[in-house]
């Protein structure tokens, strides 16, 4: 009887293939060339790393309430942020009136918060979502403008800061979706006299710079009305923003419903459903989804753009910190306030390009080519 | 269609009734609403005493601009104040076109890199700057950086040839002496020569099979008879240095701050997006057609060269051509900081010193219009010949 064969027990790989030596390897140092780069990069990690941190946080001033408490340090002042925060919040709300603000952000976080939850299930998220969107608006609106149940009346001039960005990208969002929907199918319908007016309502607004358009929207549209009737200075800049971002988002719409194969309209018309019906049923579920990322992009477009409202002198969150920086009290804290407002905006959009990535993998059914 | 049709449908149901009828109303709606605004409008102008028409076009314009590239004073009118502002539009757009492709293109192919380090870089690069607003970007480098640049007299210097304060950033300019214009000639000769030399390559190749290095000898044409040219009629080119003199620099080119902002807020913001655009392009080249490339023997330069890029290109240019589009109109953030462009200077001094909101509004809408629908135009015929072509 021969032994039987018993093999050697395997070799572990070697040190410099796997874990973190075989990882830095592979990953910096493969060839001459990415030695260098590494390198290069480690460089340039080195030039901007230290002082950033130090002036951020490790220099910076936390306390204080006054420019002075800053002449210690050599980093930031971030006092500068902390004395204007209400104001950079709020705008030129009245003090006492601030609560107000926040129960219609509360309000709307509280009754969102179920559409994020996955445990719930898509009937009831459509039937909350869609009653958000019916009743939060006007709730909003009696709560932030007043004049009913006692509220004092706020005038919108008064309203400022991140409350007024809100408000605008809120407002275009929810305003721009339907209707760009709507000049879609229009761009994409078999009547000449709907199509050429889509279209041409779509070029235009897309080929001329947003500034131009609240730009027209400040001194045009007075002359376009009947005197004595005149709109509200938001009212207006909202109008300008939600046509302007409706001819966008009717072009990413456009994009879905190209997608979405012939078969599909023709099974829909083959079972008898008229045209509202096959789109509202069959062909916009399918291509809404598809085109997901563009209609977030369209957003965080539109939430950026909010920003320049100031040229028309509305103080949205951008317009009340460069007001701030020109005060005579707290001249030269210009870049604390210009990284506030910027760390306010990333990480708003940067939130919503995150919340579309997964949103994608979710909706994901497939049937991507 | 048969004599004996079943029961007809009613006639409202009739699709080719109910289609004309539609359009009707569409039509009657629109040019009724129209004629609304239209009708208004006169009113309006009336009762404010607004004269409309294009006359105040030639009268006098009575106030400066900070930089003209065409001949410019208080005394010109504002149809030149037009001509002015459209030409500044165009430098900035131009500039920050250039600069963002080579920028965008150097973060993108980054993104991809092999280097983990260099990769996660360009990600932070892009993530930061396409989620801030440019506006706030132009605004920090207007407000927070140049115009915290120290006095004329303090001024950084970059080897005493180029300043940096807070007038701007003054560097050498060229001045051309006589016989500069054979160094232009030779460029010319040079350039003709280098078709005529592509030509006879790609006939040759197609003849015989064999290759010319023609992009080397091409640069070599091309930098060689200049420089030559050069040389023999004596150097005829002279820097002419910004000098300190009293309160300020003399001489020399200078970019106002203004300008060096905007074009830096351009430039890094549409970078990031044309950085995502290269990266998602490159990704779209399957890696299967650099493994035929290589497995015909092909090196890597010649595979980014004629099998990579051409066909990343052909998903990269219609966005790219979007992301300038996008960039053209971002120029007009410049009336935020008093670059004199076209919405700056025309549609908010010229409109406020005159009145004519319709007609400077008007100018300018249609001015990024045609710019938007040229390219547009130009776009599509490219797409047309650059299209996959099924067969």
């Amino acid at each position: 009887m021969a032994d039987t064969h018993i093999p050697h027990p395997d070799l572990p790989p070697p040190v410099s293939i796997v874990g973190p030596i075989g990882w830095l390897r592979r990953h910096l140092l493969s060839s001459p060339l990415n030695i260098a780069l590494t390198l290069l990069a480690l460089c340039l990690l080195y030039i901007a790393i230290p002082p950033l941190l130090g002036w951020t946080v490790l220099n910076a001033t936390w306390s204080g309430d006054s420019r002075d408490a800053c002449q210690a340090n050599s980093g930031a002042c971030w006092v500068f942020i902390r004395v204007h925060f209400d104001q950079f919040m709020y705008g030129f709300y009245p003090d006492g009136q601030r609560w107000r603000v926040d129960l219609t952000a509360l309000l709307l976080i509280f009754s969102a918060a179920p559409l994020f939850i996955r445990t719930v299930s898509s009937q009831t998220k459509l039937r909350i979502g869609l009653s958000i969107l019916a009743i939060y608006p006007i709730i909003a609106f009696i709560l932030l403008t007043g004049g009913w149940f006692g509220l004092a009346i706020v005038e919108t001039s008064q309203w400022g800061g991140l409350l007024l960005t809100l408000v605008i990208a809120g407002v275009g969002m929810t305003a721009a979706l339907p209707l760009g929907v709507l000049l879609a199918l229009g761009r994409r319908s078999r009547l000449p006299a709907i199509q050429t007016l889509c279209v041409t309502f779509i070029e235009f607004w897309r080929g001329v710079p947003l500034i131009t358009v609240l730009f027209m929207s400040s001194v045009m549209l007075p002359l376009f009305l009947p005197a004595g009737m005149s709109f509200d200075k938001l009212l207006r800049a909202l109008i300008g923003v939600s046509l302007f971002q409706a001819a966008y988002m009717a072009e990413v719409v456009r994009g879905g419903l190209q997608a979405i194969p012939k078969g599909q309209f023709e099974a829909a018309a083959a079972l008898g459903l008229g045209f509202w019906k096959m789109m509202g049923l069959i062909v916009l579920p399918q291509a809404l989804k598809l085109v997901i990322p563009g209609i977030v992009n369209t957003f965080i477009a539109l939430f950026k753009d909010t920003s320049l409202v100031l040229i028309i002198g509305l103080f949205d969150l951008l317009n009340m910190v460069h007001n701030a920086t020109t005060n005579p009290a707290w001249l030269g804290f210009s870049t604390e306030g210009y990284v506030f407002a910027a760390a306010v905006y990333w990480l708003f959009c940067f939130g919503m390009s995150r919340y579309s990535q997964s949103l994608e993998k979710r909706l994901h059914t497939g049937h991507k080519r | 269609m048969t004599d004996h049709a079943p029961a007809k449908p009613p006639f409202w149901n009739n699709p080719q009734v109910r289609a004309v009828t539609f359009q009707v109303i569409a039509l009657i709606v629109t040019v009724a609403f129209g004629l609304y605004i239209f009708a208004n409008t006169q009113v309006n102008l009336q009762r404010l005493g607004i004269a409309s028409g294009f006359d105040f076009l030639s009268s006098p314009a009575g106030f400066d601009i900070i930089q003209s590239l065409v001949p410019y004073s208080a005394t010109s009118s504002y149809g030149q104040v037009f001509w002015v502002a459209l030409f500044n539009t165009l430098l900035v757009a131009a500039l920050g076109v250039i600069l963002a492709t080579l920028l965008g293109f150097v973060i993108g192919v980054a993104r991809l890199s092999k280097n983990w380090l260099i990769a996660r870089l360009a990600l932070i690069y892009v993530e930061t700057f396409r989620n801030i607003p440019l506006l706030l970007q132009i605004f920090f480098w207007y407000f927070a950086v140049l115009r915290a640049m120290p006095a004329p007299r303090l001024s950084y210097s970059l080897g005493d040839v180029a300043f940096l304060n807070i007038r701007g950033l003054y560097l050498p300019a060229p001045q051309v002496e006589p016989g500069f214009g054979w160094v232009l000639a030779a460029f010319g000769i040079a350039a003709i020569l280098a078709t005529l030399l592509a030509g006879w390559a790609r006939r040759r190749q197609a003849a015989t099979g064999q290759q010319f290095p023609v992009v080397s000898a091409a640069l070599a044409l091309l930098l060689g008879l200049p420089l030559l040219t050069f040389w023999l009629a004596g150097s005829p080119l002279h820097w002419q240095i910004p000098e300190l003199q009293g309160f300020n620099f003399r001489g020399g080119w200078v970019a106002i701050p203004e300008m060096a902002s905007l074009l830096l807020a351009l430039t890094i913001y549409t970078a990031a997006f044309i950085a995502e655009i290269v990266r998602a392009g490159i990704q779209a080249v399957s890696h299967g057609q650099t493994e035929a490339s290589f497995s015909l023997g092909m090196s890597s330069g010649k595979t980014l060269r004629l099998i990579i890029l051409p066909q990343a290109l052909r998903v990269i240019i219609p966005p790219l051509t979007n992301q300038y589009l996008n960039l053209i109109k971002n120029s007009s953030l410049a009336a935020a900081i008093g670059y004199p462009d076209l919405v700056s200077s025309f549609a908010g001094t010229v409109l406020n010193q005159t009145g004519q909101a319709i007609e400077c509004i008007a100018i300018t809408m249609a001015v990024y219009l045609t710019i938007s629908l040229l390219i547009s135009l130009l776009m599509n015929l490219y797409n047309r010949r650059a299209a996959l072509v099924e067969r």
